[in-house]
């Protein structure tokens, strides 16, 4: 195939193969980089939570005297754990993707001058980690006398001993055994017994100054400011009817408390609700690269058409000199692909340099390169596909035409 | 000639039906996705209380011990020694103190659950200064402040659940244990964004849609507030061994309260910065404060701060924009096609005596006719676009619509694209020397 005779003629409508080309260009920065979002919205959806989320599910209730813990504690874990189908109810703080607790600074020394990391605290009375399902990789689960009672309205025991999430050991002793090493938040001291694999904060942002497990478990009595929200248990196949009844028997179990309607559902619901907004970016985002794809397809169909028509003389002559129709298909086919690659060219660098744009103003991850080659592909495939039907109709040009004044 | 213009642009149209309808459709995606991005953009953008809110001020002092590892000075909220020391000098012209608490409200013989909504404490200045407009009764006096009156002013919607809307003012509701009584009842408010709070200090750095939230239910005078609701404040942070009893902030190192004024007058403005930094000065020297960094933004600096806009919105919007210029290369270039398969017309009507001008203006014309036509579409897909926003899950889905102005300026931009898409093209068919087609006819 010859591309000289190609680039000759491109260069009699400079305009518009810039035009197309610019498109292309365009096209090709805003696709690799929408698919980048929606991919990066796809995986922060995919967190670990480390927690069996088809068998649990949360009660949360409010509005009680705080003084009260104990008591309401007692009655909602008795109350709740008599539904048919409740393997167990734990007094949890909070539960992954369910309304946040405990987030704290926390540092390596009691002095507080050596910054350790921003964490997010889940206290639990005893069976917790057990119930919630998380898997022990080092060190041992709290045993019984690790749980302590909270003195008045309490947060935590003045010196606990807690599991940490591997991600966190990392963070804070990276390559070293955690297993003893203590830690302090304000008045509270911390030892690591044990190491698990995964849990993940409630409500983890990507803008954050803390990892989505960065965690840690403290062990502690149904007591002080452990009360309001329960871990419920059951089977995934009792789960969902065991909420509802649930949420029903908490107006029978403590009258005078406020159910948390919207919090208290199985984690999977909390999860669903939780991403909800990303879902709907990410369909967005499916929804602009298919339209962007659709006019930059109609873009090149009527341009092409358009040169089709004026070159219908010329194409009637080559197909009287005796170029066959697939010369003239393609002649057509490689014109657009060069055009394609011109504009592909052009959009590479754009859509680098949007990225880093988004990278100053929006936070998003640095862009792989090996997006690059996927868009290019695709506007190759696009170009081809489009300019097909008008290639077609000037390879039905008969030679004949060539004879004609018109 | 413009009725002329019109009439041959519409046989134009018509002519190529394919080409025509590509290009209506390119326009009207384009802008149906940029103008549903810019009308929740031109909702979220606003000014929640015009005309005034270059008089509103949010003024900040730094309590926070100097070896404070957070090193932004100073933090969102003040403590309450200080907020209570700068109101009660009395130096702005309105001023209002906000804490807000959440609450467990019931309403004696109603016949209906408790409800957990959040509790307002706040001072008297708040509902002249904030333009809060009354459906019957008023606010409560600066003497039911001194009095720790048990008196609260409840939201349109907290009255329509409880009361069916009608008037309540003298009736009692609980908040908690404590009965009160209602002097106030507000008209629907919505001030979008919810400005005045301090969303318990964090800053939410674009990814926070909570500024687009409806305001508080109950409003109560800030001394009765913090005795009805004890133990049940949050701070923003605390530093030292924090508070003494969780939930009871008052006297406590603990970040917790907020206070907005008002100052009609530049000089009154200079005279408030002053102050802010003599005040900053006095407590340095008294050994309370370490840093005597002061901040004082006016309401939409303010906001500005907080970066109250969604991330997601401002990314949408760009992407929207994005996709209109590919839209508009697209329409340059099936213009252009359009307008070069008509040379020989072209050349014709320029033979005949037409000036280079009236060609340029024919053709113009029909590219903003296409334009007007693709603003049709485009304003039907907004719709659309808007149906799809309100069924997000965001606080501020409620209030997604398009106003008169968006609607103009819909159709505003359509023409205006598809004219700027199509001077290049009009221009080039206007250079058509008439010689040259009329010999190729």
């Amino acid at each position: 195939m010859q591309i000289r005779p190609i680039l000759a003629a491109l260069k009699k409508h400079k305009l518009a193969t810039f035009l197309i080309a610019m498109e292309i260009a365009l096209a090709c920065a805003v696709l690799v980089n929408a698919v980048f979002l929606i991919s990066s919205r796809l995986s922060a959806m995919h967190i670990n939570s480390g927690v069996d989320e088809a068998s649990l599910g949360a009660i949360v209730v409010t509005g009680f005297d705080p003084k009260q813990a104990t008591d309401l504690n007692a009655r909602m874990i008795a109350g709740l754990g008599a539904i048919p189908g409740v393997e167990s109810v734990h007094a949890i703080s909070s539960v992954p993707f369910g309304p946040q607790w405990g987030v704290s600074g926390m540092t390596l020394d009691q002095a507080g001058k050596q910054p350790g990391a921003v964490v997010e605290f889940y206290d639990g009375n005893p069976g917790t980690p057990e119930a919630l399902g998380l898997k022990l990789v080092a060190g041992h689960l709290p045993s019984a006398d690790d749980y302590q009672p909270l003195q008045g309205q309490d947060y935590f025991p003045a010196s606990s001993r807690v599991l940490i999430t591997r991600a966190l050991a990392e963070k804070l002793w990276p390559g070293e055994n955690p297993l003893g090493k203590q830690f302090w938040a304000a008045k509270w001291q911390f030892r690591v017994i044990g190491v698990v694999a995964n849990l993940s904060v409630s409500q983890y942002t990507e803008n954050g100054e803390h990892g989505a497990e960065w965690c840690v478990f403290v062990p502690v009595q149904a007591s002080g400011q452990l009360v309001g929200t329960y871990l419920i248990r059951a089977k995934p196949q009792d789960l969902e009817r065991a909420m509802t009844e649930a949420r029903a028997a908490v107006a029978k179990i403590a009258p005078d408390v406020v159910l948390d309607y919207a919090n208290s559902r199985t984690i999977g619901h909390l999860r669903e609700y939780f991403f909800k907004n990303d879902r709907a970016m990410a369909g967005l985002l499916v929804g602009v690269i298919a339209a962007l794809l659709g006019v930059t397809a109609f873009g090149i169909v009527g341009l092409a058409s358009f040169w089709v028509a004026q070159r219908r003389k010329q194409i009637g002559i080559r197909r009287a000199l005796g170029a066959t129709r697939a010369d003239i298909l393609r002649y057509f086919q490689t014109e657009n692909f060069l055009i394609v690659t011109f504009g592909i060219v052009v959009g590479v660098v754009l859509a680098i340099g949007i990225n880093l744009l988004l990278m100053k103003f929006f936070e998003v991850p640095r862009l792989p390169l090996w997006y690059l080659p996927i868009g290019v592909v695709v506007l190759w495939l696009l170009g081809q596909l489009a300019v097909l039907v008008p290639a077609l109709r000037a390879a039905a040009v008969p030679p004949v035409v060539a004879t004609r004044s018109v | 000639m413009f009725a002329y213009y019109l009439d041959l642009a519409l046989r134009s149209l018509k002519r190529n039906k394919l080409l025509t309808a590509l290009m209506v459709l390119a326009i009207a995606i384009g802008i149906g996705a940029s103008m549903t991005t810019l009308t929740v953009m031109h909702l979220l953008s606003g000014d929640p209380l015009p005309g005034k809110s270059a008089h509103i001020f949010y003024p900040q002092v730094d309590p926070t011990p100097a070896d404070w590892y957070n090193k932004s000075h100073p933090l969102e909220v003040m403590d309450d020694r200080s907020a209570l020391d700068l109101w009660n000098a009395h130096r702005a012209d309105r001023q209002a103190l906000i804490v807000q608490s959440p609450v467990k409200v019931s309403a004696p013989g109603v016949d209906r659950p408790p409800l957990m909504l959040t509790l307002l404490a706040t001072t008297s200045d708040f509902f002249p200064m904030f333009e809060v407009p009354f459906e019957y009764g008023s606010a409560w006096t600066p003497s039911d402040e001194t009095g720790r009156a048990r008196v609260v002013v409840i939201s349109s919607d907290l009255n329509d659940k409880l009361f069916g809307g009608k008037n309540s003012v003298g009736k009692t509701i609980r908040l908690r244990d404590s009965d009160v009584r209602i002097v106030g009842v507000l008209k629907r408010w919505r001030p979008t964004p919810l400005f005045y709070d301090a969303e318990g200090g964090f800053t939410g750095n674009g990814y926070d849609t909570s500024y687009y939230a409806k305001p508080e239910d109950v409003f109560m005078p800030y001394q009765s507030a913090l005795e009805v609701n004890d133990g049940n404040f949050f701070q923003f942070t605390c530093w030292g061994n924090g508070a003494a009893v969780p939930g009871h902030l008052e006297g406590s190192p603990c970040l917790w309260v907020a206070l907005w004024v008002e100052l009609d007058s530049a000089a009154k403005v200079a005279d408030y910065r002053a102050f802010l930094q003599n005040y900053a000065q006095q407590q340095k020297k008294l050994g309370r404060f370490a840093n005597t960094d002061t901040r004082m933004l006016d309401l939409m600096q303010r906001l500005d701060y907080e970066q109250v806009i969604p991330k997601n919105v401002r990314l949408q919007t760009w992407l929207a924009f994005a996709f209109l210029a590919i839209c508009l290369f697209n329409t340059v270039g099936l213009l252009l096609a359009k307008f070069l398969r008509r040379a020989g017309e072209i050349g014709v009507r320029r033979a005949l005596g037409a000036s280079r001008r009236s060609v340029f203006a024919q053709c113009l014309t029909e590219a903003g006719l296409i334009g007007f036509i693709g603003g049709v579409g485009g304003w039907l897909l907004t719709l659309v676009g808007l149906w799809l926003v309100r069924r997000q899950q965001t606080p501020y889905s409620d209030l997604v619509h398009m106003d008169t102005s968006m609607f103009v300026v819909t159709f505003a931009l359509a023409v205006a694209v598809s004219l700027f898409a199509g001077a290049l093209p009009a221009l080039r068919a206007s250079r058509i020397a008439p010689a040259l087609q009329l010999k190729t006819l």
